[in-house]
């Protein structure tokens, strides 16, 4: 009786030990590599060989496939998230730079920077659906909760574009601060925040009206206002908090949502670029492109917990539920 | 601890010696250590100025160099830390060694009052009677880190809570090498007036010429001279020994550095109150030349 209890005990243990670790991919540009980290040890498990200038990544068919953008080989890649072998390229247009699969899990959105367009691709067949014509360098590309609006921001144009994903058309653009780079949809998908790195501010969008509702702004005691770039955004899922990758700043900020304040300047490696969450939204993780590691910060307690070092120029990360 | 008058010596002796045991140690250990602590309790302006220094550090000093070290992780850190997190040990290592100091300073006022004979003259041995003052000397220290620790941590200054723990045998040790070698150094000095030249010549040396304020290999970009100094003063070692400790982490080779260094000042400073090198006179207690 003792030791079923002991052994149940310590299966519960092994269990919950188990339970939250999850596997983060972190695109390493320069190297042409993927990081594989294990979210609990917090290590760098494997790094595999990818497509040139690895930058985007995502991850379909709820984390069995993982996406990169390959910019410099032109192609999106799939690969097994769990074996970790090529499956098979994508088309995607030239240059992908960033991309945004459908809630649906198909088709993909993928940002060509060089092209002013977006290309639309069934990732089951392989194909382009369509192209839809954007500003001039797209990046930033948001979707919405219920998958209908779908939002790019161009970096030279300034705009964000609302994309009706029936139609594939732009029905609006609204004007930003400069060089928007990322577009992120508020949970409940009234709000989309943009994020402009020279302007260095975060506007925010009201989804209905396509109008601005409001801005976030950034000052850090002791950093140049010019070295505050807000590029990647992350909002949790109760829609309260949202974290903002500052970029040369080295800090991530944490913004009351209702309030558009920031809370607190997190101190992480150099040019903080992108953020994803674990499923579990207990840890955040940032990918620092010229310090060459990334940073996990305790979601809860809003502290950088650890930095680790991973390939040259980290860009993009993804983290699968397993 | 009271001076035996010559004419009962004889028998209070016997006497002595008999109550040397074990309860005989403890009794004079607790004398001195209460000293110790009421000689700190009774100046609350001693404890305010230990207190103030390195928080004038960590809240001016400190601010000024935020962003030093945003460049870096230094180990036992895992990430990057802001400058005040990295100075917090330092600061703490400067209250050690000013309190160390300031218990030599007392030493030498007890030389000038007469109250050292009294403690020197005692039936036990020199190395006991010299090491309970440093404990006591120390104990006091712990006090005054402990009260820092706890305003740094209202200063976002917050490692983890098993580090409050395993930081005190590092503080405990680290205080007792410079207490020896406060020790050791007010056997030379003979007036109060020199603490100024201590001042100029040890403590402000030490604390610049160390870990404390910058991490050596910004030190070493700057001068290699100076980067090997630094490694050579045993004032880095136990800024080292207490960071890492601070982030529950042993740093082997710092642990060594310190306990060599201790053992190496304590020897020096019982060798130099032994009695027989005349700085007392031969009027010191049985077993005194320990």
């Amino acid at each position: 009786m003792r030791l079923n209890s002991f052994l149940s005990t310590g299966a519960l243990l092994l269990f919950a030990s188990t339970a939250d670790a999850y596997t983060v991919f972190v695109s390493n540009e320069k190297d042409n590599t993927v990081s594989v980290i294990d979210s609990t040890s917090l290590e760098v498990t494997k790094t595999i060989k990818v497509g040139q200038r690895p930058r985007g990544l995502a991850l379909a068919r709820n984390g069995e496939w993982l996406l990169i953008c390959a910019s410099d080989d032109n192609v999106v890649q799939v690969y097994d998230a769990r074996t970790l072998d090529f499956v098979k390229n994508l088309p995607s247009g030239p240059d992908p730079e960033l991309f945004v699969l459908h809630p649906k899990g198909n088709p993909l959105y993928i940002a060509n920077e060089d092209d002013n367009i977006v290309t639309v691709v069934d990732i089951e067949k392989g194909s382009v659906v369509t192209e839809i014509p954007v500003g001039v360098e797209p990046e930033g590309m948001g979707i919405s909760p219920d998958g209908t609006i779908l939002v790019n921001t161009s970096e030279t144009t300034n705009m964000a574009h609302f994309i009706d994903t029936q139609s594939n058309k732009t029905v609006d653009h609204v004007l930003v601060d400069a060089r928007p780079r990322y577009a992120e949809f508020t949970p409940d998908g009234s709000q989309v925040w943009v994020s402009s790195e020279i302007g260095g501010t975060v506007s925010v969008i009201d989804v209905k009206t396509r109008k601005p509702v409001g801005k976030v702004s950034f000052q850090i005691n002791g950093v140049n206002a010019d070295a505050i770039q807000p590029v990647g955004v992350q909002i949790t899922k109760d829609g309260k908090t949202a974290f903002v990758a500052l970029g040369p700043a080295n800090r991530v900020a944490v913004v009351d949502t209702a309030t558009l304040k920031v809370e607190r300047y997190l101190l992480v490696g150099q040019r903080v670029w992108q953020l994803a969450f674990t499923p579990d939204e207990k840890q955040l993780f940032t990918t620092n492109g010229t310090s060459n590691d990334v940073s996990i910060i305790d979601v809860e307690k809003l502290r950088v917990t650890k930095s680790v070092k991973v390939g040259r120029y980290p860009w993009g990360v993804a983290i699968a539920p397993f | 601890m009271k001076i035996i008058p010559l004419d009962q010596a004889p028998s209070t002796l016997a006497a002595s010696r008999a109550r040397s045991g074990f309860s005989g140690y403890l009794a004079c250990f607790n004398g001195i250590v209460w000293r110790e602590m009421l000689r700190f309790v009774h100046q609350r302006e001693r404890f305010l100025s230990a207190l103030v220094r390195p928080l004038v550090w960590l809240f001016i000093f400190a601010a000024g160099f935020r962003q030093v070290l945003g460049v870096s992780i230094i180990p036992p850190y895992e990430t990057y830390v802001l400058y005040e997190v990295f100075v917090t040990p330092g600061l703490i290592g400067m209250i050690l060694l000013f309190n160390a100091m300031q218990s030599s300073l007392s030493m030498v006022y007890d030389r000038e009052t007469g109250a050292m004979r009294t403690l020197l003259v005692s039936p036990f041995p020199r190395w006991f009677l010299l090491t309970s003052k440093l404990i006591g000397g120390g104990t006091v220290a712990l006090l005054q880190v402990y009260v820092f620790l706890l305003i740094a941590h209202a200063w976002e200054i917050e490692p983890p809570l098993l580090g409050y723990l395993t930081v005190l045998p590092a503080l405990f040790l680290s205080s007792l090498m410079l207490g020896a070698l406060a020790l050791f150094m007010s056997s030379v000095i003979k007036q109060l007036e020199n603490f100024a030249g201590v001042m100029n010549f040890v403590i402000f040396p030490m604390f610049f010429a160390s870990s404390a304020l910058y991490p050596l290999w910004r030190i070493r970009e700057s001068s290699p001279l100076l980067y090997e100094i630094c490694r050579f003063n045993p004032f880095t070692h136990a800024v080292e020994l207490i960071r890492f400790a601070l982030y529950a982490r042993l740093d082997p080779a710092s642990l060594a550095a310190v306990l060599a260094f201790t053992a190496v000042f304590l020897a020096a400073a019982i060798y130099a109150y032994n009695p027989s090198k005349g700085l007392l006179g031969r009027r010191g207690a049985p077993g005194g030349t320990a």
